[in-house]
């Protein structure tokens, strides 16, 4: 039988990607010393799925590895070994190597094998070192070989508690002890305590229970061949006898597990703690599918499936059955209408109406997920920049549960890495520095999302040194982007940053400093339709504050018309509508047309003629209408000949068929099936700035 | 048309190794396009323009859902132009483009007309004449009875990029 595996790949690389991130959100959460029991439990059982995952599918080299690290976090697990932070430290890194070696396996290219194998002998450096940390027992797969001969047992005490169905599976418990018996002298207990009265007694069933005592200085992995078979089906436990004067303290049971028996180590309980097996096996694994859902999905861009919370399903189909319902009502109602129902027909068309957008919100709620998908990555980069800086930063994240649509987090992330490297690299100053300052020496990176109206912000704020003003100012300067004597706010200075090529820091590290990165930054936050603003205090650190649609596949629209055309202005970028009075108007010489609003000069866009639309309404700017918009920090006022209405309208896109029209952002479908574009607003500003298809003068943009 | 009909009976007959052409008509001659790219073929209706495209642009239909540029044939090789009648015709065509990317574009012709089925080997290359249309929006010409088809590259047309085109103000 051949089944085609590679159908599972994808899924299995996905579990796995999302398995590390357990991992490394696990290790991350760990501290040194005081694990927490249930925490190590989570990430050896993404480790064990994985090492079972990367079998099954023959990626041989990954299960090796993970082998070794589920090892060492066994020996954490089972309080054999102290979560020393070197340990820590060493399976972040090969977490790292893992998804490496992942990446490289999806891919069909081949990790380095270099880094492999150097961090294998690390992880198996860490393995061998257990003696100086720690006093308990040995590592199960070692034992044999390495351990056992400081201290040999001199025999071995079994408990053997066959479950009542044992017979019924085709084993015996006789055959068993004879085996062993076979391996030496044995002497035998039986616990006859659990038979029941003779009228309740079950032929079938296994009542009998057994202390076997093995006086031979057998191998462990001997007796453990001989349970093989029934170690599902009995509760089981071997205990070395130790020879007299041996260190009673020490003779703690020893794990159960050998090197290739994980998933029974994990099975088998304990003698104290006896859960029926089975039962703990499905609730392991039901933790871990619920851990799963919870935890972060692969950072990876494109991933093309979506993990959607089952109640979203559910109320989506719930909706769908109510929609189905409306639809029936009305249909009857059709059937034969008489005016006298008119009435009932407006109410089911309420209805429908109700359902309609309430089946549209849920859908729009699949798309979305929480932004811990894309924030889960800090805690590590912290870590891992604080420590290469020999700066002290406290990393404090709020509103993870903020929801947003899954596009925006496959874009935001790489920007996001990039202010928070910039936060830690330029904000927060080196301990020294800030104690100096009278500061606290551990900087604070906070890093928060939340829903505020339409909108999403995302914040990244820092109790750094702020932005350093005159710096950017000279360096503007040198680079001929300002010029000295311009009269410049605040705002405007710290905007420059997002100047392709800007970078003020004095060393270029290998962390920041390139000066590539803000303008892709601001580019990338652009093209999500969101914007980037700045706020910075000298000496008490600055902020970066991120807007960003809730959805990309809706937006809050007004419609304006020009001449015959229709088109949409997003809502959020319009500041206000205005009819304007001739007082307001003046022309500044080179600078086309302006208008006073509020003490601020601000250019006029003629939109017919940025849009060389030839039979519009309103000749003069007095008698149409000025919408005024703001766009990359710029305002100005778009002279259109009316406004329509406000909708809601479904973005489609117009380069999938066609390509990019410099000044729209993509069309919708109006009401009435025929098409209108929606307006960009910063591209519509540089598309009037260039002077248009047809502006009459050049229009230089105040900001 | 007894014509068509024969050629219906050479598509559904035996002769799989030629390829199926849809002709129209443009400024009185004959052009062909892959049936395998053409979509649908729609009655001409208004428009959205869009603002500083191309001429040759008519601007964009919703085509159930999806929003589909209209590109007039006529304008693209420089042909004069013809006020739409009830016979003009959009022919929605869609192929991938130099990126792979599958597009969806209307045509404007002035009419369709037949199927033709013709296998490679009839199709010859074009000559460097002094056509309507450039030559590297033809694939080949093929006689058809005494009138000669010429066949276009669909994904030539295709290529829309504002550095290909040229903005020609609308």
């Amino acid at each position: 039988m051949s089944i085609d595996m590679a159908q599972f790949h994808q899924v299995f690389f996905e579990e796995s990607f999302e398995g590390l991130d357990v991992m490394e959100s696990g290790l991350l959460n760990m501290d040194p010393g005081t694990a927490d029991v249930e925490e190590i439990n989570a990430i050896f059982r993404a480790a064990h799925s994985i090492k079972g995952g990367s079998g099954t599918f023959g990626f041989m080299n990954v299960s090796d590895f993970t082998h070794v690290m589920e090892t060492l976090l066994d020996e954490m697990r089972d309080g054999r070994r102290q979560v020393a932070a070197d340990a820590i430290e060493v399976l972040l890194q090969s977490v790292d190597v893992l998804r490496d070696m992942l990446t490289a396996a999806r891919d069909g290219g081949s990790a380095d094998e270099a880094r492999v194998k150097a961090q294998y002998s690390e992880l198996q450096r860490v393995l061998a070192d257990k003696h100086s940390s720690d006093d308990a027992v040995a590592d199960p797969v070692k034992q044999a070989s390495a351990v056992v001969p400081e201290v040999q047992p001199v025999g071995w005490k079994i408990v053997f508690r066959p479950h009542p169905h044992l017979m019924r599976t085709g084993n015996d418990p006789l055959r068993i002890i004879r085996e062993l018996a076979t391996l030496g002298e044995t002497s035998v207990n039986c616990d006859l305590s659990e038979l029941p009265a003779f009228e309740e007694f079950e032929p079938e069933d296994s009542y009998l229970s057994w202390d076997l005592r093995l006086h031979e200085p057998v191998d462990k992995s001997q007796i453990d061949e001989i349970f093989e078979w029934v170690e599902d089906d009995c509760d089981f436990a071997v205990v070395p006898v130790m020879p007299e004067g041996y260190d009673p303290a020490a003779a703690v049971e020893p794990p159960a597990a050998s090197d290739q028996a994980e998933p029974v180590a994990q099975k088998k309980p304990h003698l104290t703690e006896v859960p029926p097996p089975e039962e703990r096996r499905v609730t392991d694994e039901r933790r871990n599918e619920a851990e799963r859902r919870k935890t972060p999905a692969a950072a990876a861009g494109g991933s093309s499936s979506i993990r959607v919370d089952i109640h979203k399903i559910d109320a989506l189909i719930n909706m769908v059955g109510e929609l189905v319902i409306t639809q029936s009502m009305l249909g009857m109602l059709g059937e034969d209408f008489h005016i006298s129902r008119v009435e009932r027909l407006r109410e089911g068309l309420t209805q429908l109406e109700r359902h309609t957008r309430e089946l549209q919100e849920s859908v729009m709620q699949i798309r979305m997920v929480p932004i811990s998908f894309s924030f889960s990555r800090f805690p590590r980069l912290v870590h891992d920049l604080s420590s290469k800086l020999n700066k002290k930063i406290e990393l404090k994240m709020s509103g993870e549960n903020t929801e947003v649509d899954k596009t925006v987090i496959e874009k935001i992330g790489d920007p996001l890495v990039h202010l928070v490297r910039n936060s830690l690299d330029h904000g927060i100053e080196k301990p020294e520095e800030r104690l100096a300052a009278g500061k606290p020496e551990t900087g604070i990176v906070r890093l928060s999302a939340s829903h505020r109206g339409g909108n999403i912000v995302i914040e990244i704020r820092d109790d750094g040194r702020g932005l350093p003003r005159d710096k950017i100012l000279k360096k503007a300067v040198e680079r001929g982007l300002v010029k000295a004597d311009d009269n410049l706010s605040d705002k405007d200075i710290y905007d420059l940053i997002f100047q392709p090529g800007f970078s003020t820091a004095e060393q270029v590290s290998d962390v920041s400093g390139r000066g590539v990165g803000m303008d892709v930054v601001r580019r990338n936050i652009n093209e999500l339709g969101g914007a980037i603003e700045i706020e910075s205090t000298p000496g008490k650190g600055s902020a970066i504050i991120i807007r960003l649609p809730l959805t990309l596949a809706i937006l809050d629209g007004q419609t304006i018309r020009i001449g015959k055309e229709t088109y949409i202005v997003p809502l959020v970028s319009i500041v206000e509508s205005i009819q304007i009075q001739e007082s307001m108007l003046n022309t500044v010489v080179g600078r086309g047309e302006t208008f006073t609003l509020r003490e601020e000069y601000l250019p006029v866009v003629r939109m017919h003629e940025v849009f060389g639309i030839e039979d519009h309404d309103a000749k003069r700017l007095t008698d149409g209408i000025l919408v005024v918009v703001e766009g990359e920090g710029r305002k100005c006022g778009l002279f259109v000949d009316d406004l329509l209405g406000q909708q809601q309208v479904v973005i489609k896109s117009l380069e999938a068929n066609y390509r990019k029209v410099e000044g729209i952002s993509g069309a919708t479908i109006l009401g009435d099936g025929s098409v209108a574009l929606i307006l960009d607003i910063p591209g519509l500003m540089r598309l009037a700035k260039q002077g248009g298809a047809r502006t009459r003068a050049p229009l230089a943009l105040t900001a | 048309m007894p014509e068509s009909a024969n050629n219906v009976k050479q598509i559904l007959g035996d002769d799989a190794s030629g390829t199926q052409y849809l002709t129209c008509l443009l400024a009185g001659e004959q052009y062909g396009l892959n049936i395998l790219q053409v979509q649908e073929i729609r009655g001409w209706e208004q428009v959205t323009r869009i603002p500083n495209s191309p001429r040759y642009i008519k601007g964009v239909i919703n085509l159930r859902g999806t929003i589909v540029p209209i590109l007039d044939l006529r304008l693209r090789f420089d042909l004069p132009a013809e006020p739409y009648s009830k016979e003009t015709v959009v022919i929605v065509v869609r192929a991938a483009d130099k990126k792979g990317n599958e597009r969806s574009i209307g045509l404007v012709v002035d009419a369709v007309s037949d199927v033709i089925v013709a296998r490679d080997e009839q199709v010859v290359c074009t000559p460097e004449f002094g056509a309507n249309v450039p030559t590297e929006n033809i694939i080949g010409l093929v006689s058809e009875g005494d009138e000669m088809v010429m066949l276009l590259d669909i994904a030539s047309l295709l290529e829309l990029d504002a550095d290909e085109v040229g903005v020609t103000g609308g």
